[in-house]
C-alpha cells in the first residue's frame, strides 16, 4: 500500500486519497482559445518510466489537492507539498 | 488407550494430561493438547492421507511445517467447511473433523487410481493440448474426465456463520519469524526502545528450535528468550500468524488464526482476521525450508523430509518406523539420523558424497548407525506405504536393495525468500550452501538466520540481534542493546554438494511437484516442446503452482531445468514469488464487508421516517433512497404511477437529500461560477436560483444543477446525486491548482443538509399552511427565486424551483431539523391531501418534462447534444467552451437527445432497448438507444428519453426499439422531449 505524507495530516495511506492524473501539465490560462494547448493539455500524456509529479486529492482528509513525487518504475514515493503552494511559487 | 500406536512413552511439547478427540472421514481417533492434525494422525498409524491431484496416487505427509504438499483435508462442516488445509498447520482441537481429499470412492480404495494407467494422456501440458487434437472435438470428450479426475477438495455453497475480521496495525519494527533469529532481533529492536511486532506463524515461538530435543542449549535460550520478550512492554508478539504479503510503502499483510478450540459467540472473536500494517523497519527471519530428493517413486507415504521426521520425533513424540534410510547430500540429516537412532529405531543413511566429516562417521558409529557414502538413491519400494529403497553406489549401476519403513530424504535447506521475493528482491545463488538467498535489500529492510544462509544456531543469533538493532536504529531508536548468547559451542559449518537424480527410467514416476503430479518426464517433454525457460516451464506443466506453490518442488525443478539446458543453476534463473504466501480463506480477506455491509450504504436524514412510514427502499448508487409508498400502490408499477398523478393533480412531497450539496463563499464567488458554469452567472442578483449546466474540460457534460445567490458573496450549489462527488472535487482542483487567486472557499454539505421538495399545483397553499408567516405569492417569491428564513432559531432555505414541471419548492434545513419540517408539512398540509412520493415517481415527472437526468448525462454528450446549446453564453469563457469548438463535436450526426412515444399499445417500452430506423436490419449497434422509461399519466401511453443519431433532425419518424435478450421490437416514433407544458405555463403560476 502507497503510503502518502500529506503535508496537512501526516503520513496516510493512498486509500484516503484520490489519484487525479499528471501534474507536469500545464493548464492552459482560462480564456485560452488556444485549441491546439487545450487540446495537448487534455489528451496527450507522456507515460514516463522513472521519477514523474502526480496529482493526489487527500479526499478522506484536508481535501487539498497535492503534487507527489513518485517512481513509477519503482513505485517509491517522495516528497508531496500542496498544489497551491507550487502555483504561488 | 492412553497414547496411539506410534506414540513414544515420554517426551514432545504435547500435553498427555488433556486428551482430544477428533474425526478423520468420520472415524474418531485420540490426540493430545500441543498436537497437529498430521501429528495426530501419524501417531495413530494414519500415514496415508489422500490421494494426489491428477494420477490419485497414495501419498503420506511429506512435511511437518507450511511447505507441505500432500497432506491437505477438508475441516469442518456445513458453513464452516474449509477445503485443502494442510493438516501439519492445523492445531488439533476436541471435535476437529477432518476428510481426506480427492479418493472416490474413498482414500484407502480408490477406483480414479486407474488414471495412472491413463498417465500419458496427463502428462506436461495436457490441458492444452486436448484444445487442439487429436481431433475436433477432443476437450469435449475429455473435459469432464479430466474435471473428475483432477482436483483438490470442495468449497461448499453454504454461509460461513463464523466472523472475520480485518484490522491495522503501526509499528517500529516487524520481526518476521520467531525463530532464533527472529527471536534475537526482537528482543535487540524492543531493548533499543522501538515498539516491536513479532509475527510467528507457529502456535509456539521458537521455529526449528521447538523441533529439537527439550533439554539442550537451545531451549534454555529459547525460554529465556521469551521470558524477556515478555517482560518488553514495546515487543507485540503476534502467534498463529502468517505474513502473507508484502506490499509498497512497508505495507506488511498479515492473517491472524484465533487459537481457541471455538470461538466465543459473546466476545465476537474472529476465527480469522486480516492485519494490515505498516512497519518503518522489516526484519525477514522467516528461516529455511528443506528440499526432498528426486527419485522413482518418491512420493511413496513414508517418503519424508529428514527435518520433518525430526519434528514429529521431537516435538510431537511420535515413531514413524522401526527402520529408518536417510538419504541426503548434506550434514543437517545426520543429525536427525542420529536422533532417531537414540529413540530406538534402525538407522542406515545413504549420503551421495563420497566423503563426510569425520566426526558425523564417528558419532553414526558410535550410535550405531550404518552408513554408506557415495550412494544413489533411485526408487522408492512399496505401494501404500514404504518398504525399502533401490540405491545405486558410485561407479555401478547395480541396484542394491534396503528394507524400511521410513524414508527420510534431505536435498539440503532453500532459505524461505517469498517474502522477500515480493518487494521486488531477485534471488541470487550461494554456491555454499547450494541455495538462492535474497540478493539485497532496500533500506529499513534487513535479513536474519537462516533466509540468509545462516544455518547454524550460533550464526542466526548473532544475525538477528544485529539486524534487529539496524532496524530499530533505522526506526530512529538508540538504546543501547546487550549481547545475546547462547551457551553451545559454534556448530561445525554446513556442508552440503548438489543433490543427484537418477536419469528418468521406464520404470515409476519421479516426483518433483507432489501435489501438481509435475514429474522428471513432464519436466523432459516441456523442454523438448520448447517451453524452456523456467516461466515457460512453470505455465505448461503446473509446476510451483497450488496451495504450495512449489515451496518443496521451486529448487529441485530449476536444477533439473538448468541441467536439461546445460546451464549453470545460477544462470537458469527463478520464478517470481508472489502474495499470497499461503493460503488465505476468502472469508479472512473479506473480512466484514459481507452482506449489507459488502459496501458503505449512504442514508437520508428522513430514512428511519420512510421505512416507518410504509415506504419500499431501493439502492441508487450508495444511497438507500424511498422508492415508493405504499399508500400509493402494493407494487412499484401501480404505486409510481398513483405518486405521478398526485403531484400533476394536488401536491406531493419528496426526499431530495442526496442532491450534492456545496457552499460557495468569498469575495470572488461570482466570478468563480461565472467560469464554471456554461451560462452567465455573474449577474445573478440576491434572492434568486438559476439552473446552470458545467462542462468537463474536454467540453462534455459534468453536471447540472442549481446555484441560488443568498447574499452578495455566498450561494449554494445543489448538483445531481451520482456526480456530487465529482463536482466538488473538480471545484476544489480548479481553486487549489488553477485559479489561486480568486479567494473562493468551497465546502461540501451533502450530508449536513436535508432537502425535500414540495410540488404539485397546490404547492403554494401547502406552503403556506406549513409556514403561515411567510408571504409565498408569485410576486413575493417568483419562479427560480430564493429565501433564507429563521424557523425558530433553525435556517431553512427555500429555492422556489421545479424538476417535476410543476409548480414547486425546494426546501433546505439541518439535517437534524429534517424530520420535523417533513412532518410538519405532511400534518399541516393534510387537508390538501399531501403525500409522499418516491424515486421512482421523482424520475419518471422529470421524463415528462424532458428533464435529462444522470442516464443522459454519460459524460460523453455535449449541452448540443442534449438540446442545451442556447444555454451557453457566447460573451464569456467557460470551462469547455475551448474544446466545444472541435468540428466532431458539432457534426450533425451524433447521438443527440429525444423523445419517444411508443405506437404500439399493448406493448411497453425499455432502457437500454437499441433505436433503429424502420427499415434499417436489426442488427448491430443501431442508431442510439433508451436511455429513461416511464408510463405517462398525462399522455396515457408509455413515453421515453434517448439518443438518436441526428437526433431532432428525425423528429416525427418512426423508429424500432430493439431489445434483443428478450427478443423484442417495439414500434416508436420520435417526438419533443418535452412531452408536457412545452411552455413551462404551470411553472409561473
Amino acid at each position: 500500500m502507497l503510503r502518502i505524507p500529506c503535508p496537512n495530516c501526516g503520513e496516510r495511506d493512498y486509500t484516503e486519497f484520490r489519484y487525479a492524473g499528471d501534474a507536469t501539465k500545464q493548464r492552459p490560462a482560462h480564456g485560452s482559445g488556444d485549441l491546439e494547448a487545450w487540446h495537448d493539455y487534455v489528451f496527450l500524456f507522456d507515460n514516463p518510466q522513472g521519477a514523474h509529479r502526480e496529482y493526489w486529492q487527500h479526499v478522506l482528509g484536508c481535501r487539498q489537492w497535492l503534487v507527489l513525487e513518485r517512481d513509477t518504475a519503482t513505485n517509491r514515493v517522495g516528497r508531496a507539498v500542496l498544489a497551491r503552494e507550487l502555483v504561488k511559487q | 488407550m492412553s497414547r496411539g500406536p506410534h506414540r513414544l512413552p515420554r517426551g514432545g511439547r504435547i500435553d498427555r494430561e488433556r486428551r482430544l478427540r477428533f474425526f478423520l472421514d468420520g472415524r474418531p481417533l485420540h490426540g493430545f493438547a500441543g498436537d497437529t492434525l498430521a501429528s495426530a494422525l501419524l501417531a495413530n498409524g494414519i500415514t496415508l492421507i489422500g490421494r494426489s491431484f491428477k494420477y490419485h496416487r497414495p501419498r503420506g505427509f511429506l512435511a511437518a511445517g507450511g511447505e507441505e504438499p500432500n497432506g491437505l483435508f477438508t475441516l469442518g462442516t456445513g458453513g464452516r467447511t474449509t477445503p485443502n488445509v494442510a493438516g501439519t498447520l492445523t492445531e488439533l482441537h476436541d471435535g476437529l473433523t477432518a476428510v481426506r481429499q480427492n479418493g472416490w470412492p474413498s482414500v484407502n480404495f480408490d477406483l480414479m487410481a486407474l488414471t495412472s494407467w491413463a498417465a500419458p494422456l496427463l502428462g506436461a501440458g495436457f490441458y492444452y493440448k486436448t484444445f487442439m487434437g487429436p481431433r475436433r472435438g477432443s476437450w469435449m470428450f475429455y473435459e469432464p474426465f479430466i474435471r473428475r479426475a483432477a482436483g483438490l477438495g470442495r468449497a461448499v455453497h453454504e454461509h460461513d456463520p463464523d466472523r472475520y475480521e480485518t484490522r491495522h496495525l503501526f509499528t517500529d519494527v516487524l520481526v518476521i519469524g520467531a525463530g532464533s533469529a527472529g527471536l534475537a532481533a526482537a528482543r535487540a529492536a524492543g531493548l533499543a526502545g522501538a515498539r516491536v511486532v513479532l509475527a510467528e506463524q507457529d502456535s509456539l515461538l521458537g521455529g526449528r528450535l521447538l523441533s529439537a530435543g527439550i533439554d539442550g542449549a537451545g531451549e534454555h535460550w529459547r525460554v529465556r528468550m521469551c521470558e524477556s520478550l515478555r517482560r518488553l512492554a514495546n515487543v507485540e508478539i503476534l502467534r498463529r500468524t502468517t505474513a502473507i504479503g508484502l506490499y509498497d510503502g512497508n505495507t506488511v499483510a498479515l492473517v491472524e488464526r484465533c487459537g481457541n478450540d471455538r470461538l466465543d459467540p459473546d466476545r465476537d472473536e474472529a476465527r480469522e482476521s486480516v492485519v494490515t500494517l505498516r512497519a518503518r523497519a522489516i526484519v525477514y527471519a522467516t528461516g529455511a525450508m528443506e528440499r526432498p530428493l528426486v527419485f522413482n517413486d518418491n512420493d511413496r507415504p513414508g517418503v519424508m523430509l529428514a527435518s520433518a521426521a525430526q519434528s514429529y520425533l521431537n516435538r510431537f513424540a511420535v515413531s514413524m518406523g522401526r527402520s529408518a534410510v536417510f538419504a541426503t547430500n548434506n550434514d543437517g540429516a545426520w543429525r536427525t539420523a542420529l536422533e532417531l537412532a537414540a529413540s530406538g529405531t534402525a538407522v542406515t543413511i545413504l549420503d551421495q558424497r563420497k566423503t563426510v566429516d569425520g566426526t558425523l562417521c564417528q558419532l553414526a558409529h558410535r550410535a550405531g548407525v550404518a552408513v554408506q557414502t557415495g550412494t544413489l538413491l533411485t526408487r522408492a519400494l512399496g505401494g501404500r506405504a514404504v518398504e525399502g529403497v533401490l540405491f545405486t553406489m558410485a561407479g555401478s549401476t547395480r541396484a542394491r536393495r534396503l528394507q524400511c519403513d521410513l524414508l527420510c530424504v534431505s536435498g539440503g535447506w532453500s532459505p524461505t525468500l517469498h517474502l522477500t521475493s515480493h518487494t521486488g528482491i531477485k534471488p541470487v545463488y550461494m554456491a555454499a550452501i547450494d541455495a538462492f538467498v535474497p540478493g539485497g535489500f532496500a533500506a529499513g529492510h534487513f535479513g536474519a538466520g537462516a533466509v540468509m544462509g545462516e544455518f547454524s544456531l550460533v550464526a542466526a543469533i548473532d544475525a538477528g540481534s544485529e539486524a534487529g538493532l539496524s532496524a530499530a536504529r533505522h526506526a530512529g531508536y538508540t538504546g543501547a542493546v546487550d549481547q545475546c548468547v547462547v551457551a553451545q559451542e559454534a556448530d561445525a559449518p554446513y556442508r552440503v554438494e548438489p543433490a543427484l537424480a537418477p536419469a528418468p527410467s521406464g520404470r515409476g514416476k519421479a516426483f518433483i511437484d507432489f501435489q501438481n503430479d509435475v514429474t522428471t518426464r513432464d519436466l523432459m517433454i516441456a523442454h523438448q516442446e520448447g517451453f524452456v525457460s523456467v516461466e515457460h516451464l512453470k505455465r505448461y506443466t503446473t509446476l510451483g503452482m497450488g496451495t504450495d506453490q512449489g515451496k518443496t518442488s521451486n529448487f529441485n525443478a530449476i536444477r533439473l531445468s538448468a541441467a536439461e539446458r546445460g546451464l549453470e543453476i545460477a544462470a537458469a534463473g527463478t520464478t517470481t514469488f508472489r502474495p499470497p504466501y499461503m493460503p488465505v480463506s476468502i472469508g479472512a480477506l473479506a473480512g466484514r464487508n459481507i452482506g449489507q455491509h459488502f459496501r458503505p450504504i449512504r442514508r437520508s436524514p428522513l430514512h428511519d421516517w420512510h421505512v416507518e412510514n410504509g415506504a419500499a427502499l431501493i439502492e441508487a448508487g450508495p444511497w438507500l433512497r424511498a422508492w415508493y409508498y405504499r399508500w400509493a400502490g402494493a407494487g412499484v408499477k401501480s404505486a409510481y404511477v398513483a405518486e405521478m398523478q398526485l403531484v400533476r393533480s394536488g401536491v406531493g412531497l419528496a426526499d431530495v437529500s442526496s442532491l450534492g450539496k456545496i457552499d460557495v463563499q468569498g469575495p470572488d464567488a461570482a466570478e468563480f461560477l461565472n467560469r464554471l458554469y456554461v451560462n452567465a452567472f455573474a449577474k445573478l442578483p440576491v434572492g434568486k436560483a438559476r439552473y446552470g449546466v458545467m462542462l468537463n474540460d474536454d467540453a462534455t457534460v459534468l453536471d447540472d444543477g442549481t446555484c441560488a445567490r443568498f447574499a452578495e458573496t455566498r450561494y449554494f450549489i445543489t448538483t445531481t446525486t451520482a456526480q456530487a462527488e465529482e463536482v466538488i472535487s473538480r471545484l476544489e482542483f480548479l481553486l487549489q491548482t488553477a485559479w489561486v487567486d480568486l479567494d473562493v472557499q468551497v465546502v461540501p454539505l451533502t450530508d449536513e443538509w436535508c432537502g425535500m421538495s414540495v410540488a404539485g399545483p397546490k404547492a403554494r397553499s401547502a406552503l403556506g399552511l406549513a409556514l403561515p408567516d411567510q408571504d409565498f405569492s408569485d410576486s413575493s417569491l417568483p419562479h427560480m427565486g430564493c429565501r433564507e428564513i429563521d424557523l425558530a432559531g433553525v435556517p431553512l432555505r427555500i429555492l422556489r424551483l421545479s424538476f417535476s414541471g410543476e409548480l414547486a419548492f425546494e426546501l433546505y434545513v439541518p439535517a437534524d431539523h429534517g424530520v420535523a419540517l417533513w412532518e410538519r408539512l405532511l400534518a399541516r398540509a393534510a387537508p390538501l391531501g399531501i403525500r409522499p412520493y418516491g424515486l421512482e415517481a421523482l424520475a419518471s415527472l422529470r421524463i415528462e418534462k424532458g428533464h435529462v437526468a444522470g442516464l443522459e448525462l454519460d459524460h460523453r454528450n455535449t449541452i448540443d447534444d442534449l438540446g442545451l446549446g442556447k444555454m451557453a453564453a457566447k460573451d464569456k469563457h467557460f470551462v469547455g467552451c475551448a474544446l466545444r469548438e472541435r468540428a466532431d463535436l458539432r457534426a450533425p450526426q451524433r447521438w443527440s437527445l429525444v423523445g419517444l412515444e411508443c405506437l404500439e399499445p399493448t406493448a411497453k417500452l425499455r432502457g437500454g432497448a437499441i433505436l433503429f430506423a424502420s427499415d434499417d436490419p436489426i442488427a448491430g449497434h443501431g442508431r442510439g438507444y433508451v436511455t429513461s422509461v416511464t408510463w405517462s399519466t398525462v399522455l396515457a401511453k408509455f413515453i421515453a428519453l434517448g439518443l438518436y443519431q441526428g437526433g431532432l433532425n428525425h423528429e416525427g419518424q418512426e423508429v424500432v426499439c430493439a431489445y434483443p435478450l428478450k427478443g423484442e421490437q417495439v414500434r416508436a416514433r420520435i417526438v419533443s422531449p418535452i412531452f408536457i407544458d412545452p411552455n413551462a405555463e404551470r411553472l409561473r403560476v
